[in-house]
C-alpha cells in the first residue's frame, strides 16, 4: 500500500516557485498552523502516480458494472474538453464573447432533443440524481401551476434505483412503491390500484433494472396520463434505446440522461457527471433557467423565464463534461448511436447465453443492455455469495459487476458489458466466470477468501463504521 | 460511427450462440408502434472534421485573460502537476470506488481530501465532495433542518445571488424557507466568507445570534481565505473549492465541499471514506457510513446524491499537496495584496469609488455608467463587480486605472 501524502512531509521542503508572501491585513485574526504536506514536486508526482496504479478504470480492463454503462471514453473527447478557450472561460463572460461555446451547448441540446424526442433539454444538472431532482421539481411546478395542489405522491417500482425514492423526498413528494410481476414488468393491477388524483407521476427506468424492456409501456403511459399524472424516465438505462425507441414516443413527459453513462464521458472515480433533463413542450416553461436560446442569428443565455423552477446549479452545469458528450454525439451521428445500442444489447445477450447453462438467470428471456444472475442456491449449498464471486473476479483481472442490486433479486450480480467490448474480451470474461463456477463447487474456500492477487485483502467494513477514522488529523 | 470492435463474422457467431437470426430479434419486446417511427437524424463527422469545426468555434470564444471577471469562479494559476496527474486514466476512467481492493488510488486521495478540508475548516469530518458551492450550501441547510427539526434559515450577510436562488429551488418543496430575522424556528444562520462583494467581515455577532436561538451556524467560505484565517467557530463549513486548482470551465465542473462537527455525521450527505483494516495487516480505505445513503435508505436517505465530483476533489488534493501551507497562504496573500492595490488605484479616480473594509479578490467599483465599461460584471447602472487573483499584474491594474481615468465620465 502507498502511504499518505502527509507522511512524505519534511518541514521546510516545498514544490512551488511563488514569490515571498507580501504583508497584508485580512481584518480578522490569522491562523497559527496549517498542517498541509511540505513536499517536493517529485514527491507529489510519484505519490499520485503510485495511487493511480492502485486503481482500476475502463482503460485498465473490462468493467461490466451493471447500470453504470462503463463504456470506453474516447481520447478525442479529452482533447476537446481541455481546449483553453473553454476551460479558461469565466461564467460571466458576455454572450457575444462566449458565442462559440454557446453554439456548442445549443447544438448538444438539439442533438439530445432529436435523439430522445423532446422539445427542450436543460444541461444544468451535474449528475443523474441531480437530474431526477430537477425533473421532479418540474412535475411539481406543472401541477401547482394548474392549481392542482393534491398531487403529493410519486409512484416508483420496487426494482427502481435508490436515487428515485431519495429524489422524491428531496422534491417534497411521498414515494409509493409499485410491485413488479414475476416477469419483471410493472404490475398493472397494482398500478391501477394506486392511481388517483393524489398521484403526481410515475418514475420508470426502461429497460428496467433487470435489463428487460417494459412491454406494457404504452398502456402504462395511458393509465398514468388518464389519471392526470406525468411519466418520468430515469435515463440510467438509455444505452439500450438509442435510435430504437424514444422515451418521448413511449409517453414519458420528463427524462434525465447520464452523459457519463450513455454518452461516453468518463466517470472520474465518481464524478463529475452530467444529468441533462428533457421535457415535452408543455413542460418547457418550468425548466431551470437560464436556457440557451437562438434569435436573430445570436446565441444567448435566456434568464427571462417566469415559470422556471429556478437554478439548480451555481452556473450552467458541468460544461467540461457536456463538451465531451458533444464530441461523442458528433462523431457517432444518429446512425452510430443506434448501432451502439444494438451492439450493447448483442453483447449482453451473448454473455448471458454463454453463462446461462451454469449460472442461474432468474429472467431467462432475451435481455436488453444488461442482465442479472442470482447465486442464492450456491449460497445455500456452498456458502458462496454474490460478493465472493465478485471478489474472485478481481483475481482474474476484471472489475466485478454490480452486486446486490436490484434489491428484489437475492444474491444478485448485474452484468452490463457495453458495446465497446469485443467478442474476445467477452469470451475471456465468460471463461473466467465459468472457471469460478467450477471453483465454487470444487473449492468454495478459494472463492470465499478471494481476492488473493490484490494489494490488500478483504476489508473490515464493520470496523470502519463502528470506529470511524475519517480524518488523518483527528 | 466509431468505437465498435465487432467484425461482421463475430456478430454472426454471437447471434448463433444467442439463438437469434438477426439483431432485430433482440428487440422483440419493443412495441411495433414505437419501432416504425421516423426520427430526425444528424450525420456523423470524422475527428478531423470535428476538430476543424471546433477550431472555428474556439476562435469565436474569446478567452478574456484580463477580464477582471470573478463572482464565484476565479482565474488562479494551476500548476502543471495537477492536470498531468489527475489526467492519468486509471483515475478518470474509474467509477465510484465500490470495490476497495482495486480502488485504493481514488479512496486514498479522497481520505487525503477529507483530511485537508477538515484542517482548513477546523472541523472534525468532511465528505468526499458535492456538485458545487451552491448545492453544497443547500445540502448544509438540509442537514441543519434535519438536525434541529426546524424549517427556517437566515442569511447573515450578502450571499451570492445564484446561491440564494439555488437555496430557494432546493428547499421550498420541503417548506424550508428563508426569513429575515432568526428566531425559535431557525435551523441555520448562514455567513458568507467573503461575501458576494468580496468583503471579509467578522462573524462573531452572527454566531452569538445563532447560539442564542439554538440554530446551527453555517459558514460558506472560500478555502483559500480559510488557509490564512483562524477557522470560524461554525457547526458546518461549506462552499466552492474551484479556486484549489480547477479551471473556471464556464462555471463547471466545480467542487462543492462540506465539513462539520462530528455530532452531525449521521446527517451528512454524500460519500464518506474511512480507514479500516484487512486480514493482512494493512490499513486500507473504504466507502463507509453508507446507511445514510440513497442506495440503502432510499426515501429516508440524508440526500439523493450518488455521483459527486471525485476527480475535481483529486485535483484540489494534488493542488494543496503541491502548494503546501506556504504556497496556499502565499496565493491568498498575493490575491489580497492585488485587491488592495486595485481598490486604491481605481477608487482614486475622480467620479469612481470603492467600499471601505477588507476585500478578497472581488470588490465593487462605483462608477458613472457601469454598463458602458466592457470589463468586470455590471451589478446595476452604477456598480461594477471586479475581481483580481495572484495572476493579475500591477501593470494590468495600472492600465485599467489609466483607461478609466482617461475616459472618465464619458464612457
Amino acid at each position: 500500500m502507498e502511504k499518505l501524502i502527509f507522511e512524505y512531509s519534511q518541514e521546510g521542503r516545498k514544490a512551488h516557485t511563488l514569490p515571498d508572501a507580501p504583508a497584508v491585513n485580512f481584518g480578522l485574526p490569522e491562523r497559527k498552523s496549517l498542517r498541509l504536506p511540505e513536499v517536493a514536486e517529485i514527491d507529489v508526482t510519484r505519490h499520485y502516480t503510485k495511487l493511480s496504479q492502485q486503481n482500476y478504470g475502463v482503460d485498465s480492463g473490462f468493467y461490466p458494472l451493471g447500470s453504470c454503462t462503463m463504456k470506453y471514453n474516447p481520447k478525442i473527447n479529452e482533447q476537446i474538453a481541455a481546449l483553453e478557450e473553454f476551460t479558461g472561460m469565466n461564467p460571466y463572460t458576455p454572450d457575444h464573447a462566449a458565442v462559440g461555446l454557446l453554439k456548442i451547448l445549443y447544438e448538444t441540446e438539439q442533438m439530445l432533443c432529436q435523439t430522445f424526442g423532446y422539445a427542450r433539454f436543460t444541461l444544468q444538472p451535474a449528475a443523474g440524481a441531480h437530474g431526477e431532482f430537477t425533473g421532479l421539481l418540474i412535475i411539481r411546478a406543472y401541477h401547482l401551476d394548474r392549481g392542482d395542489t393534491r398531487r403529493v405522491k410519486i409512484l416508483v417500482p420496487d426494482a427502481a434505483h435508490g436515487t428515485n425514492p431519495a429524489s422524491c423526498t428531496l422534491a417534497g413528494f411521498q414515494t409509493v412503491t409499485i410491485r413488479s410481476l414475476p416477469d419483471g414488468g410493472v404490475d398493472l393491477n397494482d398500478l391501477k390500484k394506486h392511481l388517483d388524483n393524489t398521484v403526481a407521476g410515475l418514475m420508470l427506468t426502461n429497460p428496467n433494472t433487470l435489463g428487460l424492456f417494459e412491454k406494457n409501456i404504452l398502456p402504462i403511459a395511458e393509465l398514468v396520463h388518464n389519471a392526470g399524472g406525468l411519466l418520468y424516465y430515469d435515463g440510467a438505462n438509455a444505452n439500450a434505446t438509442l435510435g430504437l425507441a424514444r422515451p418521448a414516443d413511449m409517453g414519458f413527459d420528463v427524462c434525465h440522461l447520464n452523459l457519463h453513462k450513455t454518452f461516453a464521458t468518463p466517470h472520474g472515480g465518481g464524478g463529475p457527471g452530467s444529468g441533462p433533463v428533457g421535457v415535452t413542450a408543455a413542460l418547457a416553461p418550468y425548466l431551470p433557467r437560464p436556457l440557451i436560446d437562438f434569435q436573430n442569428g445570436e446565441y444567448y443565455l435566456n434568464n427571462n423565464r417566469p415559470k422556471s423552477i429556478g437554478k439548480v446549479h451555481s452556473f450552467y452545469g458541468n460544461i467540461g463534461v457536456i463538451l465531451r458528450a458533444y464530441a461523442y454525439l458528433k462523431i457517432q451521428g444518429s446512425a452510430g448511436l443506434k448501432r451502439a445500442s444494438e451492439l450493447a444489447v448483442l453483447n449482453a445477450n451473448y454473455v448471458k447465453a454463454r453463462l446461462q447453462k451454469v449460472y442461474a438467470i432468474p429472467y431467462p428471456q432475451i435481455c436488453q443492455h444488461e442482465f442479472v444472475i442470482s447465486v442464492k442456491e450456491w449460497k445455500k449449498q456452498y456458502g458462496v455469495s454474490a460478493a465472493d464471486i465478485a471478489k474472485r473476479l478481481m483475481d482474474y483481472g476484471y472489475h466485478p459487476p454490480t452486486i446486490y442490486f436490484p434489491l428484489i433479486v437475492p444474491e444478485c450480480l448485474m452484468i452490463e458489458p457495453t458495446e465497446t467490448e469485443s467478442k474476445e474480451t467477452l469470451d475471456a470474461f465468460c471463461d473466467a466466470m465459468l472457471k469460478i463456477a467450477a471453483e465454487v463447487k470444487t473449492n468454495p474456500e478459494l472463492v470465499k477468501s478471494a481476492p488473493h492477487s490484490t494489494i490488500i485483502g478483504r476489508l473490515d467494513e464493520v470496523k470502519a463504521v463502528k470506529d470511524p477514522d475519517l480524518n488523518y488529523f483527528a | 460511427m466509431a468505437y465498435f470492435p465487432h467484425t461482421e463474422n463475430e456478430i454472426q457467431a454471437m447471434l448463433q450462440t444467442i439463438g437469434a437470426k438477426n439483431i432485430g430479434e433482440l428487440f422483440a419486446d419493443v412495441p411495433e408502434k414505437l419501432k416504425n417511427l421516423e426520427f430526425p437524424e444528424f450525420k456523423p463527422v470524422s475527428e478531423i472534421e470535428l476538430l476543424a469545426e471546433l477550431d472555428e468555434l474556439r476562435r469565436r470564444s474569446e478567452r478574456q485573460s484580463v477580464s477582471f471577471l470573478g463572482g464565484g469562479r476565479y482565474d488562479h494559476y494551476i500548476p502543471p502537476v495537477v492536470p498531468a496527474l489527475a489526467g492519468r486514466s486509471e483515475f478518470y476512467t474509474a467509477y465510484t470506488p465500490y470495490q476497495p481492493e482495486i480502488s485504493q488510488g481514488t479512496l486514498t486521495a479522497i481520505y487525503e481530501f477529507q483530511s485537508m478540508i477538515c484542517e482548513l475548516t477546523g472541523l472534525d469530518i468532511a465528505n468526499a465532495s458535492l456538485y458545487d458551492g451552491a448545492t453544497a450550501l443547500a445540502e448544509a441547510v438540509s442537514m441543519a433542518a434535519a438536525a434541529t427539526g426546524r424549517t427556517e434559515y437566515v442569511l447573515a450577510n450578502t450571499l451570492h445571488p445564484n446561491y440564494c436562488e439555488v437555496l430557494k429551488t432546493y428547499l421550498t418543496p420541503r417548506n424550508i424557507t428563508r426569513q429575515k430575522e432568526s428566531g425559535a424556528n431557525t435551523a441555520a444562520v448562514i455567513f458568507a466568507l467573503p461575501d458576494f462583494h468580496g468583503l471579509i467581515s467578522n462573524w462573531q455577532e452572527y454566531l452569538s445570534k445563532a447560539r442564542e436561538n439554538g440554530a446551527l451556524f453555517i459558514v460558506c467560505a472560500d478555502p483559500l481565505l480559510l488557509s490564512v484565517l483562524e477557522p470560524p467557530a461554525a457547526d458546518i463549513v461549506t462552499g466552492e473549492a474551484q479556486s484549489l486548482g480547477l479551471p473556471q470551465n464556464y462555471g463547471g465542473p466545480a467542487l462543492g465541499y462540506l465539513a462539520a462537527k462530528k455530532d452531525f455525521l449521521r446527517q451528512m450527505p454524500g460519500r464518506i471514506v474511512g480507514r479500516t483494516t484487512d486480514g493482512r495487516g494493512n490499513r486500507p480505505f473504504v466507502l463507509t457510513m453508507q446507511t445514510r445513503e440513497q442506495h440503502i435508505r432510499r426515501e429516508k436517505a440524508t440526500s439523493n446524491i450518488c455521483s459527486n465530483q471525485a476527480l475535481c476533489a483529486l485535483m484540489a488534493t494534488i493542488y494543496m499537496s503541491y502548494l503546501g501551507r506556504s504556497g496556499l497562504q502565499t496565493v491568498a496573500k498575493l490575491c489580497k495584496a492585488n485587491t488592495d492595490y486595485a481598490k486604491q488605484k481605481l477608487g482614486g479616480i475622480p467620479d469612481f469609488s470603492v467600499d471601505e473594509g477588507e476585500h478578497f479578490r472581488d470588490f465593487v467599483l462605483h462608477c458613472p455608467d457601469a454598463k458602458k465599461i466592457k470589463i468586470g460584471r455590471p451589478l446595476d447602472d452604477r456598480r461594477l463587480l471586479l475581481s483580481v487573483t495572484e495572476k493579475t499584474t500591477l501593470k494590468q491594474i495600472d492600465f485599467l486605472a489609466e483607461t478609466l481615468r482617461r475616459t472618465g465620465k464619458n464612457i
